[in-house]
């Protein structure tokens, strides 16, 4: 019911809101979240992954947002591969009957994302590439939801 | 035991190596990082900061006192920063 997907394209936020709520008057609320790769130095950033565990990953944590929310559907798509500053790397929306399900349950996903699916961020700056260290207010932001 | 390895990011770069498969005398992935990191300076330099690594084993993360299996594959790496 959370459609899972590991690409290199790029991806259209109202192509997919609008395939989750097609034909459907159930759904009362659509919470979506789009990060997009920031600019400033970065010229450029590869995103690395660990495909045989990336799809299982992000479905568990699909499955446990489940498990919590009372949720109509949704959708989660992260990129991977050489993206430009400005690019979209990762889309989640998420369909409820009301929009505190659908608010909860995207930034839980997004949170648990962001410590637990198998990608790494490597910058391009000024002709160097260096590998993006883990934040530590991504855990803290993970943990909240314990 | 006979285990996969697949090492990604700067792991796999300090290695010089996206993956491989050895036998290596590990019952648990701490003592499997403890083997390999005999084996050379790349492994050495990779596996010397253990706070700053994560494993995964059969694609579900593991700590490092986590038991290897024949046949497992186990994959080393940094903390993740997708998103």
């Amino acid at each position: 019911m959370i459609t899972v997907r590991v690409q290199t394209e790029a991806f259209d936020l109202a192509a997919e809101t609008r395939a989750l709520s097609d034909g459907r008057t159930d759904i009362g609320a659509i919470a979506s979240f789009v990060g997009l790769v920031r600019g400033g130095e970065i010229e450029a950033m590869t995103l690395e992954h660990y495909p045989a565990m990336t799809t299982k990953a992000l479905e568990a944590i699909a499955g446990e947002a489940r498990r919590r929310w009372p949720l109509l559907g949704g959708t989660v798509i992260h990129r991977h591969g050489r993206l430009l500053p400005g690019d979209p790397i990762v889309l989640v929306a998420i369909a409820a009957t009301h929009r505190g399900d659908a608010f909860d349950a995207c930034a839980f996903i997004m949170d648990y994302l962001k410590t637990g699916a198998p990608f790494w961020k490597k910058e391009e700056t000024g002709g160097e590439s260096r590998w993006v260290e883990a934040k530590t207010e991504d855990d803290t932001a993970r943990d909240r939801w314990n | 035991m006979k285990i996969s390895l697949l090492y990604f990011a700067w792991v796999r770069e300090r290695i010089g190596l996206d993956g491989e498969t050895r036998d290596l005398a590990a019952a648990t992935v701490g003592e499997a990082l403890a083997a390999l990191s005999a084996l050379g300076d790349g492994y050495a330099a990779a596996f010397a900061e253990p706070h700053r690594l994560r494993f995964a084993l059969d694609q579900d993360f593991v700590d490092a006192d986590a038991a290897l299996r024949e046949g497992a594959e186990l994959a080393i790496f940094p903390p993740v920063t997708g998103g």
